[in-house]
């Protein structure tokens, strides 16, 4: 199992540096379509909390990664931040379906987080909104 | 992200380098309406375009929108991970995009 953590300002200008911790985190034994996956999941994430949280003003996130081998590879990375409740799945998936001019285009980013991750899940505790996501990965060669 | 303009006439094309991300894709819509009074066709080039996130489709919705009520906006040379995200939000389908 390896683990590891981020603490980083909520604000759009950090995501270089995201990125560059979500690269190294799962630079060992992830094909590059799932990471180029996560990187999208994390992004959407990331930029949500960045508008939403503590907008006008900024604060931290706390962005916790742990990739798993039993009972079967696994990622899961958990975002924390203190800023206003908001629970970004409590909106409706945008309908795919219906014309895009015709629909909304807030949702894009969690439904896509939706469609790349196995498990999506929101609570709020202790003045913290706590995302997490987990995704099952391919079967890695040993 | 690098932007690369190639004008003839009414019509041009944008050639992007990089991502096209939350962090880049205000660029590209700054740069998108400062050309485009006039514009027939607008072709943008992903040869070299790595990624992109929701940020960049709304920049894409926005010029597709624009595009349509005075000529004609296309994706060309776009790579299997951008087609996936693409093809994932319905965007494959509502936007031009030629090989």
């Amino acid at each position: 199992m390896k683990q590891g953590e981020i603490v980083l300002d909520a604000d759009i200008q950090n995501l270089a540096r995201l990125n560059a911790w979500l690269d190294e985190f799962t630079s060992a034994g992830l094909p590059p379509k799932e990471r180029g996956q996560l990187e999208l999941a994390v992004e959407e994430i990331f930029v949500n909390i960045a508008s939403y949280a503590y907008a006008p003003q900024t604060g931290p996130v706390v962005v916790r990664g742990k990739v798993m081998d039993t009972p079967s590879a696994s990622i899961e990375l958990i975002f924390m931040d203190e800023g206003r409740p908001f629970d970004p799945l409590a909106r409706e998936d945008p309908p795919t379906d219906v014309a895009l001019k015709d629909r909304a285009i807030g949702g894009l980013g969690i439904f896509l987080v939706k469609k790349i991750m196995d498990e999506v899940s929101y609570r709020r505790e202790a003045g913290k909104n706590i995302l997490a996501l987990r995704k099952n990965l391919s079967c890695q060669e040993a | 992200m690098e932007i690369k303009k190639e004008k003839n006439g009414t019509v041009l094309t944008l050639a992007l380098a990089g991502r096209l991300d939350a962090a880049t894709a205000p660029e590209l819509d700054a740069c998108i309406k400062q050309e485009i009074a006039g514009l027939t066709e607008l072709t943008l080039d992903f040869a070299a375009l790595e990624y992109i996130a929701s940020a960049g489709l709304r920049v894409l919705l926005v010029a597709e929108k624009l595009m349509r009520k005075q000529g004609k906006m296309r994706l060309v040379h776009v790579n299997p991970n951008v087609r996936e995200v693409l093809d994932m939000t319905g965007f494959l389908q509502f936007l031009n995009v030629e090989e």
